[in-house]
């Protein structure tokens, strides 16, 4: 393989990386707060995915992203609402289950909407516009994406550390009882969790889709799980490791496909998983914990 | 002759930075009652979890029944943080988990009671005597050790009726009033079959009377099971009254020891209870 | 004493006449075609569902590898099973391994017995190797604690669809074409047993497998073990081992089932065994109720005889008189699926038996309860 190969795909990586470190942020904030592997997260990429294709039908591109961000980020919080919040005192189980059963709920009811048949997912010109630096070539969208990647979170982090609802996010997620007795509204910290969540997730959709092309109801379930990875790669709760993580998973993706080895890809992931799981709980950068008897 | 069931070399026990315990030197009598006090966070839970092998603890040795079950020494990154009082460290690793501590014959209670909440009274002591079972999970399942299931069924309607729960037998372990899941958790820690109980603030939250009560219940279960008893208690009416010698921590460090004539009058305990006074 | 006897002969009156419903269905199978099917999807997920139950409700790791042992399980008995004239039509891409053809020769030209018992030694050959697969991750997996270990089991089912669909294992799985050509189910006893109730006889001797495991002194131990892992240790049960008992024989369970769900579709491929058919079966045991097994067998016929049959109807446009109603039309059933079964994990939380199990007590007791209502009002 030729270094402009190599480069190539390693361009495109990044580009994959930057849409998952966006959902895997979504993953590590909610995890961080509810200890709750947001099973849904994913559906809700997808949902944003179709959203997008009604939103560009009748409305000029900057609207319709406007709309499809709008929309995600209120399903994001309406499903905490639904699914999650009445199950705040059961066992950590039920809740797992209820996110697997929105999950279901979800993909089935896109099915129904949408068929399963894959949608093609519109193209923005500009963002589809192709570059060409030397002999690497990549559409503005792949250049995009790293960048706008890293904008947000950069915002995000200052919101999280610089402001007060960050603080009281910081805090449940420190100590969820304590807290609660300190007079900070839980309720609220989640609805900004799931929102925060679920915007990235709408950018990291619009992001996605436009490189892939085409949307069906169950285009979220693996890149969700993988994005879930790349969270706990990075050490759950940790919002820099959750990028790190999705750029990696991203980069490593993209290389073992251009070598061929495209079924192992998904494996790869899990087995990434695994390994860390057993090497290095905490992640990369997460902190240990001691558990009291 | 002074006969030793239990004893501790050197233990430290560092989180961290943090020393828990420090050079714990503890040693059991058989056949008697040994009580740890110290005030809150004085290390005293922290000891039983390195005792009944909870925690590996950072430097030195744990010996019980003349059988060396747990040893360790400044290891990685604890070597270069280490910061006990006793300074040489160990040589060997001895590693064993908290069931083979149990069915080695040590068993414990916990502060916080930690029964078996859905299953009856009758389940969490019969569960107790599945670490001695012979038969594997193939002849346990076609119900081919009859005999040893109908002795652990006797054995465990023998045990509740000798500590008053036979009545409450078919009741779900969690209904039970706190008083009676105290005893329970008793019971169930006698089920394995101990030759040394580990009692962890056994009278906590509890009304005078019931602590006069599960007084008379330790010496009585002391005698008729041939136990030596080691625990943790703030209530000192209780351990004056049961205990023949008493170790006192505070900030990890042991600052007394005797019987509980000597401890009761130590300045240093009762500066620790007391605080300091300056002036 | 006599209570017991009373309540042992109902059971033998109650499997008696199902025996006789199962030969009259026998007889009748072609009038009765979603019925049977119905029944026999709904026997192999009700063993699906009690493994898994081993797992989440009585031991209490929870665990989404379901799909993932079921595969093992399906794949070794569809390799082993289709026919040796069917091989070059099934594999007719990549053709198959010589080590597989020569295999099915030897068995081919065996004593007449047992190519007659071969079926049933596919289908514990498919569970032994996943119960061997089970040992080996679980010394991986199981130290990890809920959650984390939920996701693991979820990765571990991925990897082996990745491994089964493979271009690099072609010959022998056929990669992403899938293997066809399964024969049905076997007849057991030299066809006293029609080939139709042979999932029923297997599935039914796991399952009283499981209940007597359950009930038995490491069942109880497992039980432990989901109410306070840490009291559990200090009552010397050894943690990792009954973990991994628990987690071995629900695979080995898995896998049989998984085994019978490739007789039963003919056809498999790895797309099958993918997430969904894990969540399905998870959501089984949570309308059962975790930790009942005769919730989870109730339960997987009621819900694969809803989404197979009673609800197919939302899929059809619906017309009264000339109005069409709307909704009605493909993927509604799925939906309303759904729905409900969020309404039980939000609001029936215990499922359908909670964490109780069938008894005739308890029937009794209701029925006579009932009646003395009945008479009040007289």
């Amino acid at each position: 393989m030729s270094m402009t190969t190599i480069l190539q795909h390693c361009l495109t990586g990044i580009s994959l990386g930057g849409a998952y470190a966006l959902i895997a942020i979504g993953y590590t904030l909610v995890y961080g707060i509810l200890r709750l592997i947001n099973f849904a997260h994913g559906d809700i990429f997808m949902m944003a995915g179709y959203f997008m294709i009604f939103a560009l039908t009748s409305f000029p591109w900057p609207i319709a992203i406007l709309i499809t961000l709008v929309v995600t980020t209120l399903m994001g919080i309406g499903i905490e609402r639904a699914a999650y919040k009445p199950l705040r005192s059961a066992p950590r189980m039920s809740i797992m289950i209820s996110a697997i059963g929105v999950s279901y709920l979800l993909q089935n009811l896109s099915t129904y909407l949408f068929t399963a048949i894959p949608r093609g997912y519109p193209e923005i010109p500009f963002l589809k516009k192709i570059f060409q630096m030397g002999e690497l070539s990549a559409s503005f969208v792949t250049i995009l994406t790293p960048i706008l990647t890293i904008i947000l979170v950069v915002i995000l982090m200052i919101l999280v550390n610089k402001t007060k609802t960050g603080m009281a996010m910081r805090a449940v997620s420190k100590d969820f009882e304590t807290a609660k007795l300190m007079g900070i509204n839980i309720n609220r910290v989640i609805s900004v969790t799931f929102a925060i969540g679920s915007f990235l997730a709408g950018v990291g959709s619009i992001l996605y889709f436009t490189d892939r092309m085409s949307v069906t109801p169950f285009s979220g379930t693996l890149p969700g799980l993988k994005c879930f990875v790349a969270a706990v790669f990075g050490g759950i709760g940790n919002i820099p490791g959750a990028v790190v993580g999705g750029f990696f998973i991203g980069i490593v993706e993209t290389l073992l496909v251009a070598l061929g080895y495209s079924t192992f890809s998904d494996a790869f992931t899990f087995f990434l998983l695994i390994v860390m799981l057993l090497v290095r709980p905490t992640g990369l950068f997460g902190e240990k914990t001691v558990e009291k008897v | 002759m002074k006969e030793i069931l239990l004893k501790t070399e050197h233990i430290t026990m560092q989180f961290g930075g943090v020393v828990a315990v420090d050079d714990l030197n503890i040693e059991i009598e058989k056949d008697r009652i040994t009580a740890l006090i110290g005030p809150n966070g004085a290390g005293k839970t922290t000891a039983f979890n390195v005792i009944t092998g909870g925690y590996q603890p950072s430097n030195g040795r744990v010996t019980f029944d003349d059988l060396v079950i747990g040893e360790n020494y400044p290891r990685s990154k604890m070597k270069k943080i280490y910061n006990g009082t006793y300074k040489t460290p160990f040589e060997k690793q001895v590693v064993n988990t908290p069931d083979k501590i149990t069915r080695l014959g040590m068993a414990r209670t916990f502060q916080n009671i930690r029964l078996f909440k859905d299953l009856t009274v009758f389940e969490n002591v019969l569960i107790a005597k599945h670490c001695h079972i012979k038969a594997g999970l193939f002849r346990s399942t076609f119900m081919l050790n009859r005999e040893e299931e109908a002795k652990m069924l006797e054995d465990t309607e023998a045990l509740l009726e000798r500590v008053g729960l036979l009545a409450n037998r078919d009741e779900k372990s969690s209904s039970l009033p706190y008083g009676k899941q105290r005893r329970l958790e008793i019971a169930r820690a006698l089920a394995t079959g101990p030759k040394l109980l580990l009692l962890d603030e056994p009278a906590a939250g509890m009304n005078p009377k019931e602590t006069e009560e599960l007084s008379l219940f330790i010496k009585e279960i002391k005698e008729s099971f041939n136990l030596t008893v080691f625990l943790i208690e703030h209530h000192m009416n209780l351990v004056m009254d049961i205990s023949d010698t008493i170790y006192v921590l505070d900030y990890g460090k042991t600052i007394a020891q005797g019987t509980p004539a000597e401890v009761q009058n130590d300045p240093a305990v009762i500066r620790a209870y007391l605080g300091v006074d300056e002036a | 004493m006599l209570k017991i006897k009373r309540n042992h002969l109902y059971s033998i009156i109650v499997l008696t006449l199902l025996m006789v419903f199962l030969y009259w269905l026998n007889a009748n199978r072609l009038q009765n075609g979603m019925l049977v099917s119905v029944l026999q999807k709904g026997v192999i997920l009700a063993l699906v569902a009690v493994s898994m139950n081993l797992l989440n409700g009585f031991t209490g790791l929870f665990s989404l590898g379901q799909a993932g042992f079921m595969s093992i399980g399906a794949y070794t008995t569809a390799i082993l099973l289709i026919p040796v004239q069917n091989l070059d039509g099934v594999y007719y891409m990549n053709g198959v391994h010589p080590a597989i053809r020569a295999f099915k020769m030897m068995v081919a030209s065996s004593p007449e017995f047992i190519q007659i018992i071969f079926p049933f030694i596919a289908l514990l050959l498919g569970g032994l190797l996943a119960a061997f697969a089970a040992a080996i991750v679980g010394i991986a997996v199981l130290r990890l604690k809920s959650d984390y270990l939920a996701i693991a089991t979820l990765g571990l089912s991925e990897i082996v669809r990745a491994i089964f669909s493979s271009p690099q294992f072609d010959q022998v799985t056929n990669g992403s074409y899938g293997l066809n050509k399964i024969p049905n189910f076997p007849p057991m006893l030299w066809g006293a047993i029609p080939s139709l109730i042979t999932p029923f006889i297997v599935v039914s001797i796991c399952i009283v497998f499981i209940v007597f495991l359950i009930k038995s002194s490491y069942g109880r131990a497992f039980k432990a073990i989901r109410e306070d892992e840490i009291a559990a240790e200090a009552m010397g049960i050894n943690l990792f081992k009954h973990k991994s008992m628990s987690f071995i024989i629900s695979s080995f369970f898995s896998a049989i089932a998984g085994g019978l769900l490739a007789m039963y579709m003919r056809s498999i491929e790895a797309k099958t065994f993918s997430i969904t058919l894990t969540y399905d079966i998870l959501l089984i045991v949570v309308i059962g109720g975790i930790g009942s097994v005769t919730g989870s067998v109730l339960s997987a016929f009621l819900v694969t005889a809803a989404k197979e049959w009673w609800l197919r109807f939302f899929d059809q446009p619906l017309l009264i008189g000339s109005w069409q109603v709307p909704l009605f039309r493909t993927g509604f059933r799925m939906v309303i699926f759904s729905i409900l079964l969020m309404i039980v994990v939000l609001i029936y939380r215990r499922g359908i038996m909670g964490t109780n199990e069938f008894s005739w007590d308890r029937i009794l007791k209701r029925l006579k309860f009932k009646r003395s209502k009945e008479g009040g009002k007289k």
